[in-house]
């Protein structure tokens, strides 16, 4: 049987599609779950789409860490369940206290829309048990608040138990230590601003999500 | 009793603000000297009900801290007032 793995549709994603795609094309399963329901059904592992759920209003991810999906994927994640929030997701999973710091706006004063180069800092994390430290990924960033900050306990924190998953090669949007993906303390949760799901096929320029999205399916395992 | 309650949201120190930063830019342009330090904020106003300022005031901070604001990245200001039955306001 195939990984399943649960898509979260708050109102405003717009990358679900993107994710089902990218997990169909890997063998994997992809399923919509919708903000309502607090049941995930039984999959393998979750991802939070990037968009803009509810509209971002007052900020992005503010609400949406209230849905009752969101609930369940925090029970899910608390029993060591691979979650991984992309961009918006990220911003979701920050809101709700699943990841440490918080996505403030870009230093550049834009909206950055562009193929971004990351490297791969660990492999000991649900979003890269089959990639190589050191490795470089060419993966796009669709975002105006991926500035990703937070205070210098956590920081030292993240660095000390290897905790930051990926880090920008030539920083795009200023953010703290170069960082474009960190994850929690039991490392099964993973929040990242690029966008590996639109980095799984030629046609769209570049393979390099590939490695990530097969190690989500691999970490369910 | 009705309190009005008036939460004045800023970014904190050090956070990226380019809505300020464009303005402040804009300035001199517009002809505008000696104007420093803007920053764009956000207000929230609303009404809650409460046994008394105090229980208000606790009230709006309980939940400007777990909702209204982001602590990691924002500040926020409560101006807590009674309201008149009266003015409704």
């Amino acid at each position: 049987m195939s990984t399943v793995v649960g898509v979260v549709v708050f109102p405003g994603t717009n990358c679900e599609m993107d994710a089902v795609e990218a997990v169909d094309g890997l063998g994997g399963s992809g399923r919509l779950l919708w903000h309502g329901d607090d049941d995930l059904s039984g999959v393998d592992a979750v991802i939070v789409p990037g968009g803009f759920a509810h509209g971002d209003y007052l900020r992005p991810g503010a609400i949406a860490r209230f849905s009752p999906a969101m609930e369940a994927v925090a029970r899910f994640a608390a029993d060591g369940g691979p979650v991984v929030g992309i961009c918006n997701g990220f911003q979701v999973l920050t809101e709700a206290g699943l990841l440490p710091g918080a996505l403030q706006k870009n230093s550049g004063l834009k909206f950055l829309c562009r193929p971004a180069t990351v490297r791969v800092e660990t492999t000991n994390s649900s979003l890269t048990v089959e990639a190589v430290v050191g490795a470089e990924l060419s993966i796009p960033i669709n975002h105006f608040e991926g500035n990703y900050t937070c205070d210098e306990r956590t920081l030292k924190q993240l660095r000390e138990e290897d905790r930051i998953v990926l880090r920008y090669v030539g920083n795009p949007n200023g953010s703290i230590d170069d960082i474009a993906g960190v994850c929690n303390e039991a490392r099964n949760v993973v929040g990242l601003m690029p966008h590996p799901e639109r980095a799984c096929n030629e046609l769209l320029g570049s393979t390099d999500g590939v490695v990530l999205i097969r190690s989500l399916l691999a970490a369910t395992a | 009793m009705q309190f009005s309650v008036l939460v004045d949201i800023r970014l904190r120190g050090g956070i990226s603000d380019p809505a300020g930063a464009t303005i402040e830019r804009a300035l001199p342009v517009l002809g505008y000297e000696g104007i420093a330090g803007v920053t764009v904020g956000k207000t929230i106003r609303f009404t809650i009900e409460a046994a008394d300022a105090e229980a208000a005031r606790v009230a709006a901070a309980e939940l400007t801290e777990s909702f209204l604001t982001n602590p990691v990245i924002e500040d926020a200001e409560l101006t807590v007032e009674a309201m008149s039955p009266e003015s409704g306001r």
